[in-house]
């Protein structure tokens, strides 16, 4: 097996209390040792990470892939290239495929087309209800014994609270973690933006606050009844944040990430019309993005997912409430969370930590950092290199970010996914 | 901002899409313009070649009676082939529809499109996505913006009350699912009014309503105090059902604008009313259809005032005003 020597990076592991230059040492796909290599140490390959930062590779919690009913939109091979270049050597996939991931047999092929991939680790997410309906509950214990790392019912209503807590008690008793996603159906009725002042002038069906922290009041509530361990994901508003403090201080065994674009973007991005800016839940106030950034430094929330959903270019051709909500956010995600740092939102260590240590203790995965013995999964990049998004840098098939065509701050130089070099830079 | 894709490179109107980013100059033009189409001894609209030889669809998504009739008699009084289309949408990706329409139609050589949807946003699409050389006029798109109405609303006001900057005018009803009210609070802020105040019940007000630029009252009898422009608007049956609203008689007995409300308002003050009209549910016929009310002036005036927007916008394209 490969030997891989990584040298002279500045190593950051906020799992291990590690800043600092120095050389990884990668020995059967394991990171073997790190300072001093180990006995017998031959490099097969040795990387040189001289003004590069080496952290471990980043945890996603919320992507989707598409392939399968949507290839249009993105396969697995060209979402999961774009995740390797974007440093991302877990990714949990969204239920909402299509056939719904509420079936061993939907696992098994899913396992299988990411093999094929060769790329980062793909963990689907099992349905929480079958066919997402919101009615009956999934056959959890076997969708997580063949594969699956949590249950959610993404983006689809539950039907009512007696529905959810039975779900919730029966996640808890497979010691499943339950993946919330907070939307009161009734109250954001079909919206498309936020209920603000934005949507009041241009007459958008808009999504108010309360449909949010409601759906989470009620969350937490049932968390509590059921013992279920409960993630928030893709929170938007300062009144979640303010909720999830509140419930963890309290002592419930509760977590929150929040997408990467809620925390640069607001619902003034959408002016006049623009699609590209469609996103659910939708973009808020600067004082909600101020809050959400506020969460992430003090912990209230813990990490930062990508929430990546590549489209199509009709997707977002239209008239903006009937165009499709997402953003293909993969490969902005160190940049936009670097911009963080520069923008003293967060320290590096925290932002390094909200991709890596963070979500793998969420997920309770033996990976996020550089623990010898853990499965090398590596991330080394360049903070300082600029790059601009355009079709020659692009990977992912989705074109669908509102950022093309700007120029970015950090890029990623190397991917290492269990020892083994899944993206570089130069070899492009 | 609003990048204003409204206007060309030289400054002049291109497409007519939302009344917001444009400035007092031009929306005085605009109804300038318009009066320069009407006969000043007996109010008739004279017939002029300016549009000779174009060729202006009206692309209607929604139904329409009024605003399709009057946009087809000023195309036709300024000499332009018109051509009407009804299109009811069914399919679920009208998006992709819509361009395929828009697409279709550019190919049969046409220089404007006046376009009504009923979704937010639709025209300003469609301006994004068509030919160079095509001018788009909003004709309404969902709840968004009546471009054309709030001028040849301005147009009516001001043949009663020239001075803007003495006025105070009150919108009443729906503003929450009025394209038309949206439209109009842009409008009269840019031409300077002193107050614009819409009166409703909180579940027909937008959210930070106050930032649209108004001032808000929930009762019609204090409401009314020294208003110069009453505005109603249509209540939509529909509302009922969706619980913003108890019931019609309820909405009438609070809101509903009869004589004896009327005297509330300045002496002068005059009832305006985009139509249709629910007689009794919004509006008392006596009212109406009394001295005060100026709601078929209205309707006269929108062929004047759709002239005037449709000539300016083509400019662009070889027409001179």
């Amino acid at each position: 097996m490969t030997q891989i020597h990584i040298q002279h990076g500045r190593i950051i592991d906020p799992a291990n209390h590690i800043d600092g230059v120095g050389d990884i040492y990668i020995v059967d796909g394991k990171i073997a040792a790190l300072s001093n290599p180990p006995e017998g140490f031959k490099a097969d390959i040795v990387i040189d990470a001289s003004d590069k930062i080496v952290c471990a590779g980043f945890i996603d919690l919320s992507s989707r892939l598409r392939d399968m009913g949507h290839s249009r939109k993105g396969t697995f091979k060209s979402e999961t290239r774009a995740a390797a270049s974007a440093g991302v050597t877990t990714l949990c996939l969204q239920p909402d495929t299509r056939p719904v991931m509420d079936a061993t047999s939907i696992v098994e092929y899913t396992k299988d087309l990411a093999e094929r991939t060769d790329y980062p680790q793909i963990y689907p997410i099992a349905a929480l209800t079958q066919k997402l309906e919101g009615i009956e509950l999934s056959s959890m214990l076997a969708l997580k014994q063949a594969g699956c790392i949590a249950v959610s019912n993404a983006n689809a209503p539950v039907k009512n609270l007696l529905i959810l807590r039975r779900a919730m008690e029966y996640a808890a008793s497979h010691d499943l973690l339950f993946i919330c996603h907070p939307n009161d159906f009734s109250l954001s009725n079909k919206g498309c933006a936020h209920e603000g002042a934005i949507a009041s002038r241009y007459g958008l069906p808009s999504i108010p606050e309360a449909a949010e922290t409601i759906a989470l009041a009620e969350c937490l509530e049932l968390a509590e009844l059921t013992g279920c361990r409960v993630h928030f994901g893709q929170l938007s508003c300062k009144g979640s944040v303010i909720k999830i403090h509140q419930a963890k201080k309290y002592g419930l065994n509760v977590s929150a990430d929040v997408a990467i674009h809620q925390l640069h973007l607001t619902e003034h991005d959408i002016i006049p019309f623009d699609s590209a800016y469609h996103v659910l839940p939708p973009l808020r106030t600067k004082e909600d993005k101020d809050y959400l950034r506020q969460g992430l430094a003090s912990g209230a929330i813990n990490s930062i997912c990508s929430d990546h959903q590549p489209h199509d270019l009709d997707a977002k051709l239209g008239a903006f409430p009937e165009t499709e909500s997402g953003i293909s956010s993969l490969e902005t995600l160190l940049p936009l969370m670097l911009k963080l740092v520069s923008q003293h939102a967060i320290s590096l260590e925290q932002g390094i930590a909200a991709l890596t240590q963070q979500p793998a203790d969420i997920l309770r995965l033996p990976t996020g950092a550089l623990t010898v013995g853990f499965s090398a999964d590596v991330c080394i990049f360049d903070p300082e290199l600029e790059w601009q998004i355009n079709s020659d840098t692009w990977k992912s098939r989705g074109v669908n970010t509102p950022f093309w065509g700007q120029t970015m701050k950090g890029r990623v130089t190397q991917t290492l996914q269990a020892g083994k070099i899944i993206f570089s830079l130069e070899a492009r | 901002m609003y990048p204003n894709i409204q206007l060309n490179s030289d400054g002049k109107l291109k497409h007519f899409l939302s009344i917001e980013g444009f400035d007092k100059t031009l929306l005085t033009d605009i109804l300038d313009t318009a009066a320069s189409f009407v006969n000043p001894v007996d109010g008739q609209i004279k017939k002029v070649p300016l549009l000779r030889g174009k060729t202006i669809v009206n692309l209607f998504f929604e139904n329409s009676t009024r605003t399709r009739t009057t946009f087809e008699l000023a195309a036709k009084r300024l000499s332009a082939d018109v051509l009407n289309m009804n299109i009811t949408t069914s399919s679920t990706s009208k998006g992709e529809s819509l361009l395929d329409t828009i697409r279709n139609l550019e190919a049969m050589f046409v220089d404007m499109f006046v376009v009504r949807h009923a979704i937010s946003g639709a025209a300003h699409f469609i301006a994004q996505q068509t030919a160079p050389h095509i001018s788009v006029i909003n004709a309404g798109d969902g709840q968004h913006a009546h471009p054309t109405q709030a001028m040849l609303d301005m147009f009516t006001i001001r043949q009663h009350k020239p001075d803007f900057s003495k006025l105070r005018v009150a919108i009443i009803g729906d503003i929450l699912h009025s394209r038309v009210a949206r439209s109009e609070i842009q409008a009269l802020n840019i031409l300077g009014v002193q107050e614009v105040r819409v009166i409703a019940p909180k579940t027909l007000l937008p959210a930070k309503v106050e930032a649209l630029g108004v001032t808000v009252s929930h009762n019609l009898t204090e409401g009314l105090q020294d208003i110069d422009v009453i505005m109603m608007l249509r209540l939509q049956k529909e509302r009922m059902t969706s619980a913003l609203l108890p019931g019609e008689s309820e909405y009438f007995k609070c809101f509903g604008l009869t004589e004896e409300k009327l005297k509330i308002a300045k002496p002068d003050a005059i009832v305006m009313h985009p139509g249709p009209i629910n007689r009794g549910v919004e509006i008392d016929s006596k009212v109406a259809d009394g001295k005060q009310s100026v709601i078929l002036q209205q309707v006269s005036n929108g062929i004047a005032v759709r002239m005037a927007i449709m000539a300016m916008a083509m400019q662009h394209n070889g027409a001179i005003v």
